[in-house]
């Protein structure tokens, strides 16, 4: 009845089945009584937890008998988590260009700091840049580590994690923020290995409890079925990926500068090479940093008809996006992929166009800021995460939507 | 050539659906399946198996039932399996499981490539790669979405959001695969009447080394403390689009309202 851990008191647990239908791991099951060496009791069924717990703690407050409980575990960590101290954001650039996430994680860095009454610093690795560095001033940075050097041009994950880990190192902050990007989400995993600490992926808020110094990173998970809210409590530095567009851009000030300090990058020799730059996109806009997504799934019936998507597109200035099944059809390569199996978005505006609204698709967009949905039938599940949902036609409403958008 | 394919048992969210009034996941029959990414990971090691000849391991850190998991793997081509499983890694977040996938790892004979899916789509998180290869020591390429091997060197295809890079590196290595890269293959008769005999060695905390403190809750720095469901939306407006016109209208008007265009 017990895994290390969690605690199912036979005394009081009904068989009740509400812990069943409350675990998001099917680790709870229902068995008979009578299959253990129980004392005698009115109820025939009690709860039993399998290998699938992971602690998670979702079961204990829905017991009406107070039959579960959670143990108190000692968890190993860095005594002097006092000696942490500072907010720090991994500061992405792509041809020396500094990336839009990178002043959405400034803007809540500063106020994370603000809360923790210390220092917000940004962490920059490049060659050549196209603004000095000391800019990020203007976005809240009170200081830029620098780590500037032509072997840096391009992104490596040897480099990147060797400067970042040292960095970590010496000056020990408590809290690391970095994009959710593939950069971000490739070394990033590696440092927080190397320096032995916990890392929460693809956050969608940031929280601080100010007198315990946590972070508190929520995240979503099942594809964005459930919502899970995370912390480090005993090691530092605090560290998460957080996903574009979720966190508003604040800039405080143009004209702010940084102290921009100097990193020498005293680089180990990597074993991976890069032989070959290829940009596919030209100057199609990238989806994942798109403002506004036109999306198209089945319904549109065709490859072609992602050229009227494309017109709408072009009039709203979004990047073009698809469901799974358009992808799998051969309609638009899958670098447009939007859902579990492609990338997820989340833009100001997605609309969405003769698609259906699987749950993988769902889990791509639904934290979109706002939904448009296009589609035929009205009980497709993608009006259920609408604000603004057409009942119709694709091929007569947005026709008519480029219509109204040129109507000025 | 010895090739390690890390593989994860997870619940299919095809059939996973939302209890409307306790607004919590229904389990109930809700089939598990390999994690889809990895099954690209292990197409791709018996790709490089049929051309050119290796060993193709397949190991999955996971409860009991993740056996059934691993015979798939052998009904599809893959050699060995082993089941990395103790109690005592209940509750691992994605740096215990790391630090217990390469204990086992290192108790296999020496791997020249460990192949791993890019993200598991139950926790998404794509942690558990780079922390293997970091305890293991081995440089990683993730996002990969072609791999070739010739001489002792990978060379493969990195995807970024706008384009990709070929990049190359020297065994023994690790990557992180995309499912654009390649389409895997279905078990063979053949295979599934081999994967029936196959008993699933298992692999406890005992028999990889793992120091008790590095496993489990306790090995875990990251602690979930709340789940909840994200709040429904609420107050979406819907419009009948049968004359496409008016409806066009309307729905501009109220992006134009609410200032998103």
């Amino acid at each position: 009845m017990e895994a290390p851990g969690l605690q199912i008191d036979p005394a009081k647990c009904t068989g009740c089945s509400l812990c069943v239908k409350a675990c998001p791991f099917g680790a709870l099951t229902l068995e008979p009584r009578e299959k253990f060496d129980l004392p005698e009791s009115r109820f025939k069924r009690i709860a039993v937890v399998n290998e699938a717990c992971t602690l998670c703690g979702a079961c204990v407050p829905t017991c009406a008998f107070d039959a579960l409980a959670l143990d108190e575990i000692e968890r190993l960590g860095d005594e002097r988590i006092e000696d942490y101290r500072g907010v720090w954001v991994f500061a992405e650039q792509r041809d020396g260009q500094i990336q839009d996430v990178v002043y959405e994680l400034l803007s809540r860095g500063r106020q994370l700091a603000d809360e923790r009454q210390t220092e917000l610093a940004a962490v920059l690795i490049s060659g050549d840049l196209t603004e000095p560095p000391a800019a990020l001033g203007a976005w809240g940075a009170d200081r830029v580590y620098w780590a500037r050097d032509p072997r840096l041009a391009e992104y490596n994950t040897d480099y990147y994690t060797q400067i970042m880990s040292d960095l970590i190192r010496a000056h020990k902050p408590e809290v690391v923020l970095a994009g959710a990007t593939s950069i971000g989400r490739a070394f990033i995993p590696r440092v927080a290995v190397r320096v032995r600490t916990g890392l929460t992926a693809d956050c969608t808020s940031l929280d601080m409890d100010v007198e315990q110094g946590l972070l508190l990173q929520t995240r979503p998970a099942f594809g964005g079925n459930i919502m899970a809210t995370i912390i480090c409590p005993h090691h530092r530095p605090q560290m998460a990926t957080v996903r574009h567009k979720v966190l508003a851009k604040r800039q405080l000030e143009t004209g702010l500068e940084a102290e921009v300090v100097p990193v020498a990058a005293d680089l180990q020799p990597s074993l991976t090479k890069i032989l070959e730059v290829v940009h596919e996109l030209g100057n199609q806009v990238n989806l994942a940093e798109a403002d506004i997504i036109v999306s198209g799934g089945r319904g549109l019936g065709a490859p072609a008809h992602f050229d009227l998507l494309r017109e709408l597109a072009r009039e709203l200035g979004a990047a073009v996006g698809a469901s799974r099944a358009a992808v799998d059809a051969g309609w638009i390569p899958a670098y447009h992929q939007v859902g579990q199996t492609g990338k997820t978005v989340c833009p100001k505006l997605y609309v969405a166009c003769g698609i259906s609204g699987a749950i993988q698709h769902l889990a791509g967009m639904s934290s979109s800021g706002m939904i448009v949905a296009i589609n035929k039938d009205a009980n497709a599940p993608i009006f259920d995460v609408a604000d603004i949902g057409i009942v119709g036609d694709v091929f007569e409403v947005v026709p008519q939507l480029i219509r109204a958008l040129r109507e000025r | 050539m010895h090739i390690i394919v890390c593989l994860k048992q997870v619940p299919d969210t095809n059939d996973v659906r939302i209890d409307p009034e306790t607004n919590t996941l229904i389990r109930e029959g809700v089939a598990s399946i390999m994690n889809p990414f990895d099954e690209n990971a292990l197409e791709a090691a018996l790709a490089i198996k049929d051309a050119q000849g290796a060993t193709v391991t397949a190991i999955s850190m996971g409860p009991p039932q993740a056996g059934d998991m691993l015979r798939e793997a052998i009904a599809r081509g893959a050699d060995n399996v082993y089941l990395v499983s103790d109690r005592a890694f209940a509750g691992s977040d994605t740096l215990a499981t790391s630090y217990a996938l390469a204990k086992a790892i290192r108790t296999l004979p020496a791997a020249d490539l460990v192949l791993f899916g890019k993200q598991a789509i139950d926790g998404d998180t794509a942690q558990v790669g780079p922390g293997v290869a970091e305890l293991l020591g081995l440089p990683i390429i993730t996002y990969v979405r072609k791999v070739t091997v010739q001489d002792q060197q990978l060379e493969v295809e990195r995807a970024f959001e706008d384009g990709f890079e070929r990049m190359s590196v020297p065994l023994p290595a690790v990557l992180t695969v995309l499912k654009e890269t390649n389409v895997p293959r279905m078990a063979s008769l053949r295979g599934r009447m081999k994967a029936k005999k196959v008993e699933v060695p298992v692999l406890k905390a005992a028999d990889i080394e793992a120091e008790s403190h590095h496993v489990g809750l306790t090995g875990s720095p990251t602690q979930v403390i709340r789940i909840f469901t994200p709040p429904k939306k609420q107050g979406g407006v819907t419009l009948d689009g049968s004359h496409g016109q008016e409806a066009a209208q309307q729905a501009v008007a109220l992006l134009r309202e609410r200032k998103v265009i």
